[in-house]
């Protein structure tokens, strides 16, 4: 009965999309004002029919209902509870249904917090989320049914993927898909912008906050994917140029095109044309993301869906949404007219500058990601390649160097018009300072390679940067230092803390790569070995039972001075529905580094073989990239964007100054 | 005094330290060999995984080639023949960084194309701006205008004269 109600809600949902996608946009271009009136009951409507399917498909998990093929494929009643509820998004079709549900949820908080637009501007930006709504609902009720029944029921599931049981799951899916559906507001305010002929920066400023949000749960699903693999995974690799890695790597570095672009947009009025095409770029590649994943078309740990038709819908979808979206560019970007006009250097050009590579970063990893994808089907499957890391990396870093080395020089340099002389008094002490730690450290520590010295100058580089550029902000403003970094707007705080995010990052990328020490060995009961002053004994394995697995769970001491420090547990697990052996590794994290042991195979009763890390600053991976989250997040609470409380102030500052 | 002590270490991996040694066996012997074979295990892809190197799988094959790749280091072979003995094998598609053929010329070139064609194109974009007079500035009553949109009060403007 359940799944049934879900069923229904599904089609009301499609129903009401239907007609959003539609009416709503209809009434903006011939002006009735009655059609528009219904494109925020509409809203409304369709989030609470696609949130009862959501949770229809939620209980069936919780109940274990094996009787619907969803629900059999994906979970098992040993499968602890949380599980359950994650396991609602773990196959294709509760992914797909996690999709609708944040479309929806964004399109209600437009709704609510759009509501000071102009009635067409919102009518359409609703009709535009309604008719992606109407191609993802149907996907879903013609192709990828959540709520199939299975006549006879089974007696029991086949067990969520035990690579997926993890808190990752719980967290990461959510997230990403909040950031990959956020940028169709983005889109749609691009398209409402479009139709209605109406470009300026009004629409930028509308556009921003939606596009930050977006970006901000994107960066944090990347982050939280990437931490899961390091957990899960086994030998503590962060990040792989896995192809569904990079569907959604793609999106973040369009979408951070974005955010600057719309910030140039905003406050001078330049680059239109071009920001209206990275919004669009940035959901396309959204959707392609969404595409590539679920067609099955990459062989990977997240691709559990091998069909041909759902493969072809979301194609010609695909077609429909880029081509028309590129299609009304074409028409009417012509008419869009100039903005503020900018010297060569100027930070509209910097920021143009760095706009660029990320847009060529993003297209090598498309080339990357597709290439071998092509060339198979070119080749009849004859010719077979793979694109691995070795070519993204190749790739990647003579780009991002650059746009890393100009994000110091971007925050300082004036708008439409900055001299080099004046840029160069400005940083030449941060310049200094980030060139001779980047010689000095690797003589210090007796040696490094060109890209500890490459990373060190690019991370100190923007540390220093930064803090130059916070004293030439507040250089003109009266008040003791901490007064006058308070009246700085939160924007610019947004900005400056997310920029220390990616020099964290950095650091943390590089330290790593470079000082990253591995032992490999066999060890049995009372074996040590030392690694980097800590010494690792092996105190054997007990056997463990967990409510869906057994393991073999293994005691690792950590010694230091001969005083113990520090116990590990590292897992083998063997699940018991699907027989799958997975590696928990145990992780001692510090701000300093990990130490992280994972368990290989037994190679007798009495020893194993086992891995263990030394990582130094590897969680300034992360931490750089929560600190680029709270950055867009801090930026987000400017004033400028709670336009109702700060209306006064704006009205007398515009009359005054007309 | 050498070999006796490597052939006891012998005995002691196959017994798999039963005897009781303190110090733990790496699983290679030799520290410099083994940097060499991880960093060509890296450079590997395991064709029954998904997606993984054989230096990260734990898979029948995976430790299978990881013992390949230590046994021709220790037969003295350089990387290169290492590959080369794989690509043999498996094919191009075992390898994660593509060689450079007819067929992935585009891949490698690629990126450099696409950097020109976007700055050739940005400055195409800047000479038109300099071509393009500069916008009037706004009136008094269009800035009003705006700033009535800006609040939500009025939704004034091109849509309204429909």
């Amino acid at each position: 009965m359940i799944p049934e109600i879900g069923q229904l809600a599904l089609i009301l949902a499609l129903l009401l999309a239907v007609v959003q996608g539609t009416l709503p946009l209809a009434g903006a271009q011939r002006g009735v004002k009655a059609w528009m009136a219904l494109s925020r009951p509409l809203a409304a409507g369709q989030l609470l029919f696609v949130a009862v399917a959501f949770l229809c498909l939620t209980w069936s998990f919780l109940g274990s209902d094996f009787s619907v093929v969803n629900v059999a494929k994906n979970s098992n009643s040993q499968l602890p509870a949380h599980y359950r509820i994650a396991a609602t998004w773990g196959s294709h079709e509760g992914s797909m249904l996690l999709w609708v549900l944040m479309l929806s949820l964004w399109m209600q908080a437009v709704s609510i917090f759009s509501q000071s637009l102009p009635r067409e501007m919102l009518s359409r930006v609703l009709s535009v989320m309604g008719l992606i709504s109407v191609g993802f609902l149907l996907f879903l009720l013609l192709t990828s049914n959540p709520f199939e029944r299975l006549s006879p029921p089974a007696a029991e599931g086949n067990d969520l993927n035990p690579l997926l049981q993890d808190p990752g799951m719980v967290a990461h899916p959510p997230m990403l898909y909040m950031g990959y559906v956020g940028f169709s507001v983005a889109f749609a305010f691009a398209i409402a912008a479009l139709l209605g002929g109406r470009l300026d920066a009004t629409w930028a400023r509308w556009s921003r906050p939606w596009t930050t949000a977006a970006w901000c749960f994107l960066t944090l699903g990347i982050l939280i994917g990437s931490w899961w693999a390091y957990n899960e995974l086994g030998w503590g690799g962060w990040w792989f140029w896995d192809p569904v890695e990079n569907a959604s790597f793609m999106p973040w570095l369009v979408g951070t095109a974005l955010v600057h672009s719309l910030a140039v947009t905003e406050k001078r009025g330049a680059f239109k044309r071009w920001t209206v095409l990275l919004a669009i770029c940035a959901f396309s590649l959204s959707l392609l993301g969404t595409f590539l994943v679920r067609s099955g078309v990459l062989t990977s740990v997240h691709a559990f869906a091998t069909d041909p038709a759902r493969g072809l819908f979301i194609l010609v979808f695909l077609a429909l949404v880029i081509g028309g979206a590129l299609m009304l560019f074409a028409l009417r970007a012509p008419h869009v007219g100039g903005g503020g006009r900018f010297e060569m250097i100027s930070r509209e050009t910097f920021l143009l500058a760095n706009n660029v590579l990320l847009i060529v970063a993003a297209g090598s990893v498309l080339l990357g990601t597709l290439y071998p994808l092509v060339l198979d089907a070119l080749s009849g499957g004859q010719t077979k390649i793979s694109v691995g890391p070795p070519y993204f990396e190749a790739v990647f870093v003579p780009l991002m160097s650059p746009m890393v080395f100009l994000m110091g020089v971007g925050p300082v340099a004036r708008w439409k018009q900055a001299a080099l002389p004046e840029l160069w008094t400005l940083l030449r002490w941060a310049f200094a300072v980030s060139l001779a730690s980047a010689v000095l450290t690797p003589l210090a520590a007796g040696g490094g390679s060109w890209g500890l010295r490459l990373g060190l100058f690019l991370a100190i580089w923007i540390l220093a940067a930064t803090v130059a550029s916070v004293r030439e902000r507040i250089r003109n403003f009266r008040g003791a230092v901490h007064e006058r970094l308070a009246m700085q707007p939160r924007a610019w705080w947004g900005m400056t803390l997310a920029h220390l995010g990616v020099a964290v990052f950095v650091a943390g990328v590089t330290v790593v790569g470079t000082y990253e020490t591995e032992r490999d060995v066999r060890m049995a009961i009372g074996d040590t070995v030392e690694m980097g002053g800590n010494v690792f004994r092996f105190d054997g394995t007990t056997e463990v039972t967990g409510p869906n697995y057994r393991a073999a769970r293994g005691t690792v001491t950590v010694l230091r001075d001969g005083r113990e420090v520090l116990v590990l547990h590292p897992e083998k697990r063997t699940y018991n529905a699907s027989g799958m052996a997975m590696t928990e590794a145990a992780i001692s994290t510090g701000v300093l580094g990990d130490l992280y042991v994972s368990l290989g195979e037994p190679i007798n009763a009495r020893s194993w073989s086992v891995r263990i890390y030394h990582k130094p600053l590897v969680t300034w991976i992360w931490s750089g990239c929560v600190l680029m989250a709270l950055g867009g997040l801090l930026a987000l609470t400017d004033r400028r964007y709670r336009l109702r409380s700060t209306q006064q102030q704006r009205e007398t500052a515009v009359t005054s100054a007309a | 005094m050498r070999a006796p002590a490597a052939a006891l270490l012998a005995i002691l991996v196959a017994l798999g330290g039963v005897v009781g040694a303190r110090e733990a066996v790496p699983t290679a012997q030799d520290p410099v060999a083994a940097r060499r074979s991880v960093e060509l295990a890296r450079k590997l892809r395991c064709l029954v995984c998904q997606n993984q190197s054989i230096a990260e799988s734990n898979a029948d094959l995976a430790v299978d080639l990881r013992r390949q790749i230590d046994e021709q280091i220790a037969a003295g072979r350089t990387d290169a023949q290492v590959v080369a003995f794989m690509t043999d094998r498996y094919g191009d598609f075992v390898l994660y960084q593509p060689p450079l053929k007819a067929t992935t010329v585009l891949l490698w070139a690629g990126p450099a194309l696409l950097l020109l064609l976007a700055v050739l194109v940005l400055r195409r974009a800047l000479r038109q701006q300099d071509e393009t007079p500069a916008p009037a500035p706004l009136t008094g009553a269009e800035r009003a205008l705006a700033a009535r949109l800006l609040r939500g009060e009025a939704t004034a403007g091109r849509d309204e004269a429909r």
